[in-house]
């Protein structure tokens, strides 16, 4: 497949948020300034890269040879995780105010799971590796450019006169959905 | 008496979809229907009963430092014995879950009990935690599924022998809420409502 056309479509037209309903704990999570969904943005694009590459590897040369492809969730799932702890560590030797400004959420990643989809579709859709990675890429762009947009709503939402029961998350779903009808008008480009 | 209040605990006042507003993605994705919701809710119930109990008499023996990583992989382990389970002998489950049934395995819900109540306690008020609990998570995407499929659809029970139509056969299906956009806007306004019956019962007490 063409990776200007896995781009595009990851990024816009099946976002993976708003079309396939995956990351919505740290969508909704961390989207209430967009200084921290840069942050965190940007740590997902990164996982997400580094774990296509890595599971690519592991399930073609590990899982597949050995015959034991029913592992697969269970070691996607730990590499993931290790790859959140190295990048925890960076970021906090890197820039303690960015790691501040995450908290709690950056362990979290983990649970994120955009990132053990991706790696899961890109074995499903038989992806060679440098699809696998574009995947990756468009994926985790998509997940930035969603999460960032609705931080730019909420921080917008946070000077509205919103009933009572609608404040914070319901508030933010209507919202959601209504930047995914948006989304839906990209349906057909590719 | 005590362990009632934890088994209410998961379905009301601690719902982990209505209120805690956790594992929201699979709520969002497999709510097209009330049987895909119901499947999605009795799959996770069993595997946050499971990776409770286990957890629960593991709790002495893991070490705090890497608790985690143990609890990731008791959970993903139960997930894969689901899986094999659910491909065997219910394929049509299998299929209508899809890519959502190895995402349990990241379905925050589960971790969360894991690390907050299961290290921490008994095995039998962990069991009725996890029962609460995954419950509470069936009960609100079941809900959700049936109004989705209702609007979106006009069905009640579709998917299964006993299919109704609600509308007759003229009625022309809103498909927005069979679509993304009617699953993000729908949950807002569940999460909303519940608010709302919540608080006038606080209220009143």
């Amino acid at each position: 497949m063409n990776l200007l056309t896995i781009l595009v479509s990851t990024v816009f037209v099946n976002n993976y948020v708003f079309a396939r309903f995956l990351g919505i704990c740290p969508f909704l999570g961390v989207s209430q300034k967009t200084e921290t969904a840069t942050g965190m943005g940007l740590a997902v694009t990164f996982v997400i890269t580094m774990a296509s590459a890595i599971t690519y590897f592991v399930q073609h040369a590990i899982l597949d040879p050995l015959g034991i492809g029913y592992l697969q969730t269970l070691t996607f799932i730990l590499i993931i995780a290790s790859l959140v702890q190295f990048i925890e560590l960076f970021i906090k030797k890197a820039s303690p105010a960015l790691y501040d400004a995450m908290g709690v959420y950056l362990p979290l990643i983990t649970t994120n799971c955009v990132v053990l989809a991706v790696t899961i579709i890109n074995i499903q859709e038989k992806f060679t590796f440098v699809e696998s990675i574009a995947n990756g890429l468009g994926a985790s762009l998509g997940f930035f450019l969603a999460l960032l947009l609705l931080a730019g709503v909420r921080e917008k939402l946070e000077l509205a006169n919103v009933p009572k029961a609608l404040q914070g998350v319901p508030i933010a779903l209507v919202a959601a959905g209504l930047m995914s009808i948006a989304f839906s008008g990209f349906s057909g480009i590719v | 008496m005590k362990l009632f209040k934890i088994f209410k605990n998961g379905i009301i006042d601690e719902n982990p979809v209505l209120v805690q507003l956790v594992g929201l993605c699979s709520v969002l994705a497999v709510t097209t229907t009330a049987l895909n919701g119901l499947s999605m809710g009795l799959a996770v119930t069993a595997v946050l009963l499971g990776s409770n109990i286990v957890i629960s008499l593991l709790r002495n023996v893991i070490p705090d430092k890497i608790r985690i990583p143990a609890f990731i992989v008791v959970i993903a382990t139960f997930v894969t014995l689901l899986e094999m389970f659910l491909n065997a002998y219910l394929v049509s489950v299998y299929r209508a879950l899809g890519i959502f049934l190895p995402l349990i395995v990241v379905n925050c819900t589960i971790l969360a009990r894991a690390e907050s109540f299961a290290s921490k306690n008994k095995l039998v008020p962990s069991i009725v935690d996890g029962l609460g609990m995954g419950l509470g998570f069936a009960f609100a995407v079941t809900v959700l599924g049936a109004v989705r499929e209702l609007f979106g659809s006009g069905t009640i029970l579709g998917g299964t022998d006993f299919v109704i139509n609600v509308f007759g056969d003229a009625y022309q299906p809103a498909g927005v809420f069979v679509a993304p956009a009617g699953a993000f806007i729908l949950l807002g306004i569940f999460i909303a409502v519940f608010n709302v019956v919540i608080n006038r019962k606080k209220a009143k007490n």
